[in-house]
């Protein structure tokens, strides 16, 4: 139990990489890879998802609008099925997140998949973040509010 | 673990897959009697056979309710198959169901308990996609009615052996009525509700 709770775990994290990866950055990464067999169950395809807000963050739900979004899913030849889902058109990144998704359950490719592909991504996607971060921060304005008298 | 491992694949190449499937069934159903082949390969699941997998990935979508005979139902990777590729739902009411594959012409129920859509829409009826044994040799049968210039001829083994006559009440139904889709590997044959068909014996 705790070790498919682990498991779970340790998917989340690398699509939580993944989704934000660039189609380019995971392909170049997963070609130094020695990729076992692996067919696509489902061919990627496009659709839409509702996208639901609420008012202030906590109010009454609404839908705010549509976002395409892209999935696909892979079965590696030993039988680990992966899932991919993305928001944008690219179908061809959303099976290359399903492969990766198979590999990171596959007991042979886990560790090295994590080692290969996911932390050199996390890394970069790390770095993006504290760049725009500090770029966002350089030009932050403070304001505050002198308190008038009264009358 | 996610893993389905004995989950077969859908079509390779989804659009062109299920045109050229579309094509095949339309074809089928504008020449009652003619044998239309389906080119498009899927993964087959359990007793399905290769071109009812073809046809439910083009037809089937969460819209239409699918009703599955004993000897589909009885194999989980077909159920898991469908709701995989397809996302249709399977009832258990056939009176509802805009589809219903048979496995085994012998567990046909009674044609009544399908769907046979209402005069004012009598689009909304069962459309049954039976697979059977043969549809290039056995028993003869003679084909009159839209779609064909005079007479077209069937040759073809079919169970249950009395499916023609018990599509019969398409006569007295009609607008409403029963549209068979007859599959034997990657053959397809449609007898729409208009088509009268007399067994003329082997």
């Amino acid at each position: 139990m705790t070790q498919q709770n682990n498991q779970q775990a340790q998917r989340k994290a690398a699509m939580a990489v993944l989704a934000h990866a660039e189609a380019g950055e995971i392909a170049a990464r997963l070609r130094a890879f020695a990729l076992p067999a692996h067919q696509d169950l489902r061919t990627p395809e496009n659709g839409l998802v509702m996208l639901r807000g609420r008012v202030g963050g906590d109010g009454a739900p609404f839908n705010l609008g549509e976002a395409t979004v892209s999935r696909a899913a892979v079965r590696l030849a030993s039988g680990e099925v992966g899932f991919g889902y993305t928001l944008g058109r690219d179908g061809e990144k959303a099976r290359l997140i399903a492969l990766c998704d198979a590999l990171v359950q596959s007991r042979d490719f886990s560790a090295s998949v994590e080692r290969d592909v996911i932390a050199p991504l996390r890394e970069q996607l790390t770095i993006r973040r504290k760049q725009a971060a500090a770029e966002t921060a350089a030009t932050k304005v403070d304001f505050y509010t002198m308190v008038r008298g009264e009358g | 673990m996610t893993t389905i491992a004995e989950l077969p694949p859908g079509f390779a190449d989804k659009v062109l897959s299920a045109q050229s499937t579309f094509r095949s069934v339309m074809d089928a159903m504008a020449r009652p009697g003619s044998v239309q082949r389906i080119v498009p390969m899927a993964g087959t699941p359990g007793p399905m056979m290769r071109g009812v997998a073809a046809i439910a990935l083009t037809l089937f979508d969460h819209d239409t309710p699918l009703w599955l005979d004993a000897r589909m139902a009885e194999s989980s990777d077909v159920v898991k198959w469908l709701k995989f590729h397809t996302g249709a739902p399977v009832i258990q009411d056939s009176s509802i169901a805009s589809f219903a594959l048979i496995g085994d012409g012998a567990l046909l129920p009674a044609l009544e308990r399908f769907a046979l859509g209402t005069s004012e829409y009598p689009d909304r009826s069962t459309t049954l996609i039976l697979q059977v044994d043969r549809l290039d040799a056995g028993q003869s049968f003679e084909l009159r009615g839209p779609g064909i210039d005079g007479v077209a001829t069937l040759r073809a083994s079919i169970k249950p052996a009395d499916l023609f006559e018990r599509l019969r009440v398409n006569e007295t139904l009609f607008p409403r009525g029963i549209d068979v889709v007859l599959v034997a590997d990657d053959a397809v044959v449609a007898i729409p509700r208009t088509t009268r068909v007399v067994s003329k014996g082997s």
